[in-house]
């Protein structure tokens, strides 16, 4: 059971994350010559990206990270999001290159006097995603949610793939392979266009705190107690007085909005959705890969994962530019893949538990109560190393 | 009803229940008397776990009845059942081995408003009231089955015993009138076991709570129960002290074949 070994060692976290820190300065500053606006606006848009790939790592932690529910289909709500806000924000189809359903944004001026065009589209086309993923989630957890990890993780898979080859196929819906571009961004014209960078960076910053308290609330508390009893093992929740389907149904749902309303802020910012992004090894798996890495079971950890996770993608790539032998050069994207397999494998053999572990106490209330009442044996309640009793 | 004149807590009525071509529980009727600590013995593969599979929910019988104080409980899903104060521990300890001793504990009580998504969102306060004091519950059942010094712990951390006891344990964070234990001295030492009576005589002397109880060592079954029922090939096979039972030729040929009739 190495889950519950001894206190893992605490400093392999900040060390990775000053790590990969140090990196993300050093080689585009050595890249750009010392031009120091130039890493700035790299890290800005590495950071705003973060943010983003953050909301869905905590959402899938809703899922996976704490209820043990194996939803392998991240993809599919991520784009139903993403779609939804698209077609929610922008003006009605026009032209002969163009074709989707919708097209909202300019019926949405409701409090012009607001300028409420910069954003009242961009709340609704939020809510919009957030409750379309919400509903699917809703309707496939009636058919597929009674069925065991394994089966579950293939169906979810089966949808995100027929929700792929919707987009691809049916061009009337969402404008098929040539995708939507022109999504309007946010606030889009307070700012000028060469800081509105900053802009998206606080909006998504700003989104992905405001995600990260609802959801810490949420898991810290009774209902966060019940989804980790049925992670744990479903039948015992059962007799313990709880109805385990109901749970997973719920968490199920919001982690899916949570990852529909992440899909919204990914197109906000990137103003363009083609589906030739929505891979799977994109909007699935890196996020796997980002929870697993940080710590599933931990908010904190899902964030860090998304950081170090997307900091060592862009590192890599960034390794391209260099003037390396042609041996290397054109195998580089696939070096890339290979280590990064690597070190998923590695972190589930050494440090299972991620680089953030789950904390001890599931609820913010036992950990105040115990707070006030130390156990009578030596150690810390939060955080003393198990006894091998 | 039985003998003495009691109501029974709990009525068995003709419950069969087939897994493919094996007739697990075949027929089974027998009935609990309310406070009483009533064992179930029967040679391996007599159904008793099935059977306590069907009464607390997990399991639907394929024919019969499953009264609880008159009342009907097998349509029932298991959390229904264990509100109306029927609980159950595992054969296997089935302890939540990522949480703590005390969180494994908390999750119990019924009726949390803190299990409602939005009331740990926006009425903080009426959760934290709650879980003060199902905390304080916590701990009390903790210092009764002694394992309060393994509060914070993971209950994967602990040893067989100590899980049985906290299987015993997650049963009295509630008001349970009737609760059925699944062999709860296997693994136990000897130690531990005289607690363990100890503990459901306590249980029944103080609080009333009717214990049904599976277990194969005779001397825990002769210290505990005052009625034992038998089990054989799914069947209700004789009702009585443990005194009566030994003297009942069935009784014998069910545990050790013909030849030693």
């Amino acid at each position: 059971m190495p889950r519950f070994r001894a206190k893992p060692s605490s400093f392999i976290a900040p060390a990775t994350v000053a790590l990969v820190t140090a990196l993300l300065i050093a080689i585009p500053f050595e890249r750009s010559n010392g031009d120091t606006s130039g890493v700035i606006s790299f890290l800005v848009s590495f950071l705003t990206f973060v943010a983003i790939y953050a909301i869905f790592t905590l959402g899938l932690n809703v899922q996976w990270g704490y209820s043990g529910v194996f939803n392998f289909g991240v993809l599919g709500f991520f784009m139903l999001g993403a779609y939804t806000a698209a077609i929610v924000t922008k003006e009605p189809a026009s032209g002969s290159f163009t074709d989707y359903i919708g097209g909202f944004g300019g019926d949405l001026n409701l409090l012009p006097w607001l300028s409420s065009e910069q954003w009242l589209p961009h709340l609704v086309g939020l809510a919009a995603a957030a409750g379309v993923a919400g509903l699917v989630a809703l309707l496939l957890s009636v058919t597929a949610l009674r069925l065991r990890d394994d089966y579950l993780a293939i169906a979810t898979i089966g949808v995100a793939e027929v929700l792929r080859r919707v987009v691809i196929e049916e061009t009337w819906l969402v404008n098929g392979t040539r995708g939507l571009t022109g999504i309007p961004r946010p606030l889009g014209g307070l700012v000028g266009s060469t800081d509105y960078k900053y802009l998206l960076l606080a909006i998504c910053g700003g989104f992905l705190v405001l995600t990260y308290f609802l959801i810490e609330r949420a898991i810290r508390s009774p209902w966060g107690r019940v989804l980790m009893a049925l992670r744990e093992d479903e039948m015992a929740t059962e007799a313990s007085g709880k109805n385990v389907f109901a749970f997973k149904m719920q968490s199920f749902v919001m982690g899916a909005a949570i990852m529909g309303a992440g899909g919204a802020i990914y197109a906000y910012a990137s103003s363009s959705l083609t589906p030739e992004v929505f891979t799977h090894f994109f909007a699935t798996f890196l996020f796997w890969a980002m929870l697993i890495l940080g710590g599933s079971g931990n908010n904190r950890g899902a964030i860090v994962g998304a950081y170090v996770l997307w900091g060592f993608w862009t590192i890599t790539l960034q390794f391209q530019s260099y003037d390396l032998p042609d041996l290397l050069q054109t195998r580089m994207p696939y070096i890339r893949e290979l280590v990064l397999g690597g070190l998923i494998v590695a972190v589930l053999l050494l440090r299972p538990a991620g680089l953030l572990p789950q904390r001890r106490q599931v609820s913010i209330w036992v950990e105040r109560q115990l707070r006030r009442r130390p156990a009578a044996p030596a150690g810390s309640p939060t955080e003393g190393a198990s006894s091998n009793r | 009803m039985t003998g003495d004149g009691t109501a029974a807590i709990l009525a068995v009525d003709n419950v069969t229940k087939s897994f493919g071509g094996l007739r697990a529980v075949d027929g089974c009727s027998l009935t609990v008397s309310e406070g009483s600590i009533t064992g179930l013995i029967g040679p391996n593969g007599a159904g008793k776990t099935t059977l306590f599979n069907i009464v607390t929910g997990f399991l639907k019988p394929d024919s019969g009845r499953i009264l609880f104080r008159d009342d009907r409980i097998d349509p029932l899903p298991p959390h229904q059942i264990f509100r109306q104060g029927v609980l159950r521990t595992f054969q296997i300890p089935r302890e939540l081995k990522g949480m703590t001793v005390l969180e494994n504990l908390m999750l119990v009580p019924p009726g949390q408003a803190g299990e409602t998504v939005w009331n740990p969102w926006f009425f903080r306060s009426r959760v934290a009231r709650q879980e003060e004091a199902n905390f304080v519950k916590a701990l009390e059942v903790l210092e009764f089955v002694e394992l309060g010094h393994l509060r914070d712990e993971y209950a994967a951390t602990l040893s067989g015993g100590q899980k049985k006891l906290l299987e015993l344990a997650r049963t009295l964070m509630c008001d349970a009138r009737l609760i059925l234990l699944d062999e709860p001295g296997a693994g136990v030492n000897r130690v531990l076991m005289k607690k363990l009576v100890a503990d459901i005589e306590r249980l029944r002397r103080e609080i009333g709570i009717t214990f049904f109880v599976i277990e194969h060592d005779m001397d825990l079954v002769a210290q505990l129960c005052d009625t034992v029922i038998v089990m054989s090939e799914g069947k209700t096979l004789a009702q009585g002290t443990l005194d009566e039972i030994k003297r009942d030729d069935r009784v014998l040929q069910a545990y050790l074949g013909g030849q030693y009739r």
